[in-house]
Parts: C-alpha cells; sequence; structure tokens
C-alpha cells in the first residue's frame, strides 16, 4: 500500500511536532515550516486528486487490520476534492497571517501559532480522509482544539469580548461533542459496527427490533453534523465567534462548516442509503431549516457594524445554500452542491481576510461599518473587494452564479421551486446591497490615516498579506474560468458518491467479513 | 438492573445540562465534566450489560467481554480531560479579563458592540 492517502495527516503532524519540539520564539524557522508542509500538502492533495479522478476508491487499512476491525482511510473524489480545497485555503490564510510588524501579526501574538494551525490542518485532512465513525469524532477534536486555541491569537484590546465569544464557542462544540459520542454508543449498539461502509451495509439489512435505536443514533450523528454547520436554530454561535478570531484563522474556519455539511453529505448517501431506519430523516425539514438559515444570514449582514461581521453572516448564507442543496439527497443536486461550495468558501475567507486588510489600514476605527477614513492602500484593496462581492452575491460571471444555477436546475419543478427561487434571488440582492453599503465608507472616502495609527497600518505590510488575499481570489475566479471541466468534476464527485456498493466494496473488499449477532 | 443503569445516566445528564445552563462559568465547566461522566458511562453500556469477563479471547474461557466500548471510553476521557483542562483555562483567561467570573445574566443588554466600543476608548 502506499503511504500516500495518510499524508496529508501526517505532514502538518509532523510539521506541529518538529515545531513543538523546536521551542517557542523561532518564528522564522516555524514560518518555513509551516509554508513547506502548506506546499507539500497541495502537491499531496494534487497527487491525490489525480489519482482519485481515475475513479478508484483507494482505502488505507492502518496496521493492515482488516476493514471493519482496524481504522481505515478512504480517498475518492470528495475526499481529494476537500484536502485541495483545504490546501489553498490554508496557503492563503497563513500567508495572511505572515505579514508585518511584531506587535500586529497574528503569528507573533501566540508562540504556538503555526503548531496549532498545522494541527489544525491535520486534523481537517483527517475528518474528511476517515471511513470510521469514531475516528472521524478524534480528528473532530483535533481541529476543534486547534481552533479554540487559534480563536484566541486576537489583538489585546478585545479580549474580554474575545474569551466571552471563545467560550460560547467551547462550550457549544462540547456539547455537540458528547451528542456526537452518544450517537456514537447508540449506533455501536444497534448495529455493532463504526465503520461507515459497513454501517452502510448493516443499515441495508437491519432487523425490525434494531430500528429504533439505529435510528435515533443516525439522527443524532446527523443534529451534531448540522450544529457544525450553522444550521438555524443552531447558528446564532458563529457570527459573533468568527468575527473576533483574527483574520487568518478566520479564514481558515470557514471550512469548519463545511466540514460539518460534507460529512453529513456523506453520512446521508454514503452511509444511510435507502435504508427505512433513516428514511425521512433529513427530507421533509432540512430544506425549511436551510431557507430560514439563508433568510436569517442575509438580515444579520444587514445589522453587521463591522466587515468581518459581514463575511460571518455570509458563512451562514452559504451554509444554508448548500444545506438546501443537501436536503433533497439527488446527485444532480449533490453535483450543484459540489461546484458551489469550493468557491463560496474561497469567497468567504477571501471576505475575511479583506476585512483584516481593511481593519489594519484604518486605524482604531478597525473594520467599522462607519464614515471615517478610507482604508489606505485602496488601489489593490479596491479590485480585490469588488471580486469577492460578486463572487458573494453571487452574481454573473462568477462560479456562484453558476452554482446557483445548477442547484435551482437540480431542483426541478418540485413543490419547493418557489420558494427557493424566492429566497435564493432575495438573498443575493440582499448580500449585494450590503457589500455595496460597505463600499463607500470603507473605500471611497478620503483617504486619510491618522498619524497615531501608523504602527497598526504595519499591521499587515509585506507582500504575503497581500499574496494571501489574491491567491484565495484567483482561486474562486479560476472556479468560474475553467467552470467546465469543475461542474464536471463536480458531477462526476456526485455520481461516485451515490454508487454505494463501489465505497462498500472499496473497503470491505468483495467479501464482507461475517460476525455472529450479538445477544 | 438495566432501568438502574439508565437512572444513573438520566440523572448524570439531568444534572449536566441544569449545570450548563447557570450563567458562571464555573458551573459550565462542572456541567460538562458531568455530561463527560454520563457519556462515557453510556458508551460502557453500548457494550451490552453485566458481562463481567475479561475484553481478552483466552483459552477455554467461554464468553469475553466486547473490548471496543472499553476503548472508545478510554480515548473519550482522554479527550474528556484535555477539552475540560482548556476551558478552565480558558473560563480563568475570561475571570482575569473581566475581573468577575461570567455571568451573563446581568449583562444581556452589553453585546459585543459595548466591547467594541470599550476597545475603542482604550
Amino acid at each position: 500500500m502506499s503511504l500516500l492517502p495518510v499524508l496529508p495527516i501526517l505532514l502538518p503532524f509532523g510539521a506541529a511536532t518538529i515545531m513543538l519540539l523546536l521551542g517557542p520564539g523561532r518564528l522564522a524557522t516555524q514560518r518555513v515550516l509551516a509554508l513547506g508542509a502548506g506546499l507539500g500538502g497541495l502537491m499531496v492533495a494534487a497527487a491525490l486528486l489525480a489519482g482519485a479522478d481515475a475513479g478508484v476508491i483507494s482505502a488505507y487499512r492502518l496496521g493492515d487490520w482488516p476493514a471493519p476491525y482496524g481504522i481505515v482511510m478512504v480517498v475518492d473524489r470528495l475526499a481529494a476534492m476537500m484536502l485541495m480545497l483545504v490546501a489553498v485555503l490554508a496557503l492563503g490564510a497563513l500567508l495572511m497571517a505572515m505579514g508585518g510588524s511584531d506587535a500586529e501579526r497574528p503569528d507573533g501574538r501566540g508562540r504556538h501559532f503555526h503548531a496549532l494551525f498545522q494541527l489544525q490542518l491535520a486534523g481537517l485532512a483527517g475528518a474528511f480522509l476517515t471511513g470510521d465513525l469514531f475516528n472521524l469524532f478524534v480528528f473532530f477534536e483535533i481541529l476543534l482544539l486547534a481552533s479554540y486555541a487559534l480563536m484566541m491569537h486576537g489583538p489585546a484590546p478585545a479580549e474580554a469580548a474575545r474569551v466571552r465569544a471563545g467560550l460560547i464557542y467551547v462550550v457549544l462544540n462540547l456539547v455537540g461533542s458528547s451528542l456526537f459520542l452518544l450517537a456514537l454508543a447508540l449506533t455501536y449498539a444497534s448495529l455493532g459496527t463504526l465503520n461507515l461502509a459497513d454501517v452502510a451495509r448493516l443499515l441495508a439489512v437491519l432487523p425490525a427490533d434494531d430500528v429504533a435505536m439505529a435510528r435515533t443514533a443516525m439522527a443524532l450523528m446527523a443534529a451534531v453534523f448540522l450544529l457544525k454547520a450553522a444550521v438555524l436554530p443552531m447558528s446564532l454561535w458563529l457570527p459573533q465567534v468568527y468575527a473576533r478570531a483574527p483574520a487568518a484563522a478566520a479564514a481558515l474556519f470557514v471550512i469548519l462548516t463545511k466540514v460539518g455539511i460534507i460529512m453529513l453529505l456523506r453520512l446521508a448517501v454514503t452511509g444511510w442509503g435507502d435504508s427505512i431506519a433513516t428514511a425521512g430523516l433529513l427530507q421533509p425539514w432540512l430544506p425549511v431549516l436551510a431557507l430560514g438559515t439563508i433568510t436569517l444570514g442575509t438580515i444579520g449582514a444587514f445589522a453587521a457594524r463591522r466587515l468581518a461581521e459581514v463575511a460571518a453572516w455570509l458563512v451562514l448564507v452559504s451554509s444554508g445554500t448548500l444545506l438546501f442543496a443537501l436536503g433533497f439527497l439527488t446527485p444532480r443536486g449533490t453535483a450543484a452542491l459540489l461546484y458551489y461550495l469550493p468557491q463560496s468558501t474561497l469567497f468567504c475567507a477571501a471576505l475575511f481576510l479583506l476585512a483584516g486588510h481593511v481593519a489594519a489600514r484604518r486605524g482604531a476605527l478597525g473594520d467599522r461599518l462607519g464614515r471615517g477614513p478610507a482604508a489606505s492602500g485602496r488601489r489593490w484593496l479596491l479590485p480585490a473587494w469588488g471580486v469577492a462581492a460578486v463572487g458573494l452575491a453571487g452574481l454573473p460571471p462568477l462560479a456562484g452564479f453558476l452554482g446557483k444555477l445548477m442547484m435551482l436546475q437540480a431542483v426541478g419543478t418540485g413543490g419547493w421551486q418557489g420558494p427557493w427561487w424566492g429566497v435564493l434571488l432575495l438573498s443575493s440582492l440582499g448580500v449585494l446591497l450590503v457589500l455595496s453599503r460597505a463600499t463607500g465608507p470603507l473605500f471611497w472616502q478620503a483617504n486619510e490615516v491618522p498619524l497615531d495609527n501608523r504602527a497598526a497600518l504595519a499591521g499587515v505590510a509585506g507582500v504575503a498579506p497581500q499574496m494571501g488575499l489574491w491567491l484565495l481570489l484567483a482561486a474562486g475566479v479560476a472556479m468560474t474560468v475553467w467552470a467546465a471541466p469543475m461542474s464536471g468534476f463536480a458531477g462526476r464527485t456526485a455520481e461516485q458518491l451515490f454508487e454505494r456498493r463501489a465505497y462498500q466494496a472499496a473497503v470491505l473488499g468483495d467479501v464482507p467479513v461475517q460476525r455472529e449477532r450479538r445477544p | 438492573m438495566a432501568i438502574a443503569l439508565a437512572l444513573i445516566v438520566a440523572m448524570l445528564v439531568t444534572g449536566g445540562v441544569w449545570l450548563l445552563l447557570r450563567p458562571r462559568s464555573w458551573s459550565v465547566v462542572l456541567g460538562l465534566t458531568m455530561l463527560g461522566y454520563a457519556v462515557n458511562f453510556f458508551i460502557l453500556l453500548a457494550g451490552r450489560i453485566g458481562s463481567r469477563q475479561p475484553p481478552l479471547a483466552l483459552e477455554g474461557a467461554g464468553a469475553l467481554a466486547d473490548p471496543l466500548p472499553q476503548a472508545l471510553v478510554l480515548t473519550a476521557i482522554v479527550i474528556g480531560l484535555g477539552m475540560t483542562a482548556f476551558l478552565v483555562a480558558l473560563a480563568l483567561r475570561g475571570v482575569a479579563a473581566r475581573g468577575a467570573d461570567t455571568d451573563d445574566a446581568d449583562r444581556i443588554g452589553e453585546g459585543p458592540v459595548d466591547d467594541d466600543d470599550a476597545d475603542m476608548a482604550a
């Protein structure tokens, strides 16, 4: 077996270990290691993507234990695509973290910023790769613990508010973890396995006695993933947390909601299939909640007072849009979701980076959407703002528009079409209004930076943070330029996802291990 | 037996949830710990009640306990310990930053916006 499928986890994990062993205070070494690991991750993801697009699902068995007993790492098109997205996002966020003077750069505020960042990448890669539900829990905890700590690397003055937001974030996610563990225990009690492919196989032939317990387990697990995705009744924690995190960390956090969505997709499509135990768990209400989430996100964006808050509310809009497409569990809807997801993630992350750039250039005013000096250096910030705004509002010609169009086509002529078109188009209009309203105070007013804020301005000096922003925007625009191959890939990914037998055969082997039923 | 064990889990969860909803961060930490106990106990029960055999495939031994829930519970305990430690550290930092234990009940009117203004003044 080739080591390639576990490299996306080992690489950042190894980099983090070396950073910790070297000890704190070697910022230059840490940066070189972080960039090296980031570029290495990009290359590994590209290699995995090329391999996965041939249509082969490769499984790496840890310790060579046969599948339902040992832990498997599974690389299919979906996992490879998400790894690629993580790699690009991580490079952009890393570059953003590296700019500026000693006092203001995010990676200078904590001694272990880069180690934590790499650990979060390891957790993300593990979550996308693992084919075992308990292992997924472990990787969730790794990435969450890293994110808790990264969130605290913000500027000193907002400490109290950030700690309060952080406490809410941590407590909520710990409750989520408890629910996740309960779901895992129930899954094991009813099915006797935690391997996703095995769960899928056993759910299809579940005896009627065990249906109630298995259904409870799966409903709990779906609820946990929906909490991570911040769907409507559980979404109010997200904006204040993301808006309080340092820009580089917030940009990476954008993918955390997508982890919930992708895991729900995998669980519902690969795991549940057409089992009677899970029939109707998502179908009637998820689209409704998703529409509610989009509405809430749009209204919240209107009420936001800072650019980072706008970005955080737009993460909710993105989540809602994706969950709506997910709610129908059709190959076409999934293809649209998979095409929409990367560019939406990239533009949301770019908006967080942009908010960081603006905040550093307006002194004490920060990224508040109020009257005051315009951001200096707007010559290159304004085009970035334009691209991000068009991408986020889903206007043609950028990929967000194509993605939404694909979703509208996938919904077809069912009863949902009316509310779906209405909410989606009104939300696009709302996002556009919010962003264009913000343009004036942020970019078009008198270009004066008060003298006493020159130090803050140095916060994002240097080329690296600008490169980070433009990298994310360029990747988002590339989704449009190469729209045909990208949507083709999304279609193939969705197709592969719905071929449950192929996944089970790849993970469990052609002849699954037979076990006795427990008493 | 099964009912007694279920009642223990239920009591732990009830206490945990009640403490979680208290407005002080120390109660919340305790509540999460209690919830963690309930969850760990629950995982152990997922391996079936009453198997007192060792989880080892010894020669001649008839039944053996399911080793997997025990392994899962060990992992969950270790992770829970780490998380609790982090939460305590964070709560202490909150106390240091605010000068009091988090007591959001009487601070409802003071959203993050007020903190922003305070930041600006600082």
